[in-house]
């Protein structure tokens, strides 16, 4: 999604009534972000959103980015936001040797979530609970974590259930997404 | 990245992002610059350099990759730092013989203009530039498209050598001896 270097466009304010809205339709995907939401976008505080290449629209706070999204798809957290509320999102990890591709840009793979390194819900090997026991289906916003790291590294759309992941134990995982690294972590906000 | 709480409890969590390459420094082995990274993390956040560089660290993540895995890895990590050493050359290369031309135009009998040419390629905000000109001499200053490509100031005025001092003055990445004045003469017409 942002392979290449952006540039940020044209910086609006954002209405107090379409702020509202925003704040809404985060809570409606990511409820467990409703303890930290005041402190996310503060209600008396001015959201601007930034026009980014591709009709992505980045909202921030002040030169903290917050949340992106493609046309009218769903809201995704910048992955400086995910590194603040891990817990806030569905989240799966991916095996080491899947790291380094993600972080090129190339497609999340199955195999990377299904081997013995990577983790999906209901996972026999988590006994911590991290990746949970809700299966994902496609079309849900996932958090990618990494074996042997603590921070999130991608953020992005599934593209096939996490119950078909298991079965079949290949193919495509994620539609790209934001990941470390690319043109929207390295976007500068002044 | 600003980092901003208010709230107790664990969240918002505070993570700690490299200063060379800027993501978190345990990633900073896949990026093409990490012995940077690692004299960075050193020098900051020498706890944290002592987790992830040690000895032990460094095998375990090796442990959990095949052998050939680790071969490919490998050749990956040393074709990204030749990309980045390459692309750091380049950029310096750039920076050694770009030049910046003062340009004086004569507009009209006795009117002139400056033209100034060249400064993005010492990363330098053009826009931004242009307004910061405007206000220090106190004149007409826009940005506008050359033919050809690329963008120059134009500043209303005969203001090369001012233009002159204040670049070399204001933007020490710029080599004076990058700089040069030239004169544009319109071309005599018959008279
Ligand atoms: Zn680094």
């Amino acid at each position: 999604m942002f392979k290449k270097d952006a540039t940020p466009g044209a910086k609006s304010k954002v209405k107090s009534s379409a702020q509202r809205a925003i704040r809404s339709k985060v809570l409606d995907e990511y409820p467990k972000l409703e303890p930290y939401i005041e402190d996310i976008m503060p209600k008396k505080e001015q959201l601007d959103l930034v026009k980014l290449p591709d009709r992505v629209s980045l909202y921030t706070l002040g030169s903290t980015p917050l949340f992106f999204q493609h046309m009218d798809d769903a809201f995704m957290p910048h992955l400086s936001l995910v590194h603040k509320y891990p817990s806030a999102f569905h989240r799966l990890r991916i095996d080491r040797g899947a790291i380094r591709f993600v972080l090129s840009g190339a497609t999340l793979m199955v195999p990377g979530l299904t081997s013995a390194g990577g983790r999906l819900p209901n996972d026999p090997e988590d006994t911590e609970g991290t990746y949970g026991d809700e299966e994902l289906e496609a079309g849900e916003v996932v958090v990618i974590e990494s074996e042997g790291k603590e921070n999130a590294c991608f953020v992005g759309v599934l593209k096939m259930g996490t119950r078909e992941m298991k079965k079949v134990k290949k193919g495509q995982a994620c539609e790209a997404g934001h990941y470390l690294g690319d043109g929207l972590w390295g976007l500068n906000l002044g | 990245m600003a980092e901003a709480s208010t709230s107790s409890g664990p969240y918002p969590k505070k993570v700690t992002y490299c200063g060379v390459c800027s993501l978190p420094p345990e990633y900073c082995e896949f990026g093409g610059t990490v012995r940077k990274c690692e004299e960075w993390l050193k020098q900051h956040h020498p706890d944290m350099h002592e987790k992830l560089y040690s000895q032990e660290a460094i095998e375990q993540n090796l442990s959990t990759l095949s052998l050939e895995a680790q071969k490919r890895a490998e050749k990956d990590s040393q074709k990204k730092a030749a990309k980045a050493a390459s692309a750091e050359a380049k950029a310096e290369e750039l920076r050694a013989t770009s030049k910046v031309l003062i340009k004086r135009i004569e507009r009209n009998k006795r009117k002139y203009v400056t033209a100034v040419q060249g400064l993005e390629a010492f990363g330098l905000d053009i826009k931004k530039v242009a307004k910061d000109f405007g206000k220090k001499f106190a004149t007409g200053s826009s940005v506008t498209k050359v033919p050809g490509g690329g963008e120059e100031i134009t500043v209303q005025g005969d203001l090369s050598d001012d233009i002159y001092d204040y670049v070399v003055e204001t933007y020490p990445n710029i080599p004076e001896d990058n700089v040069d004045c030239i004169e544009d003469k319109k071309k005599k017409t018959a008279v």
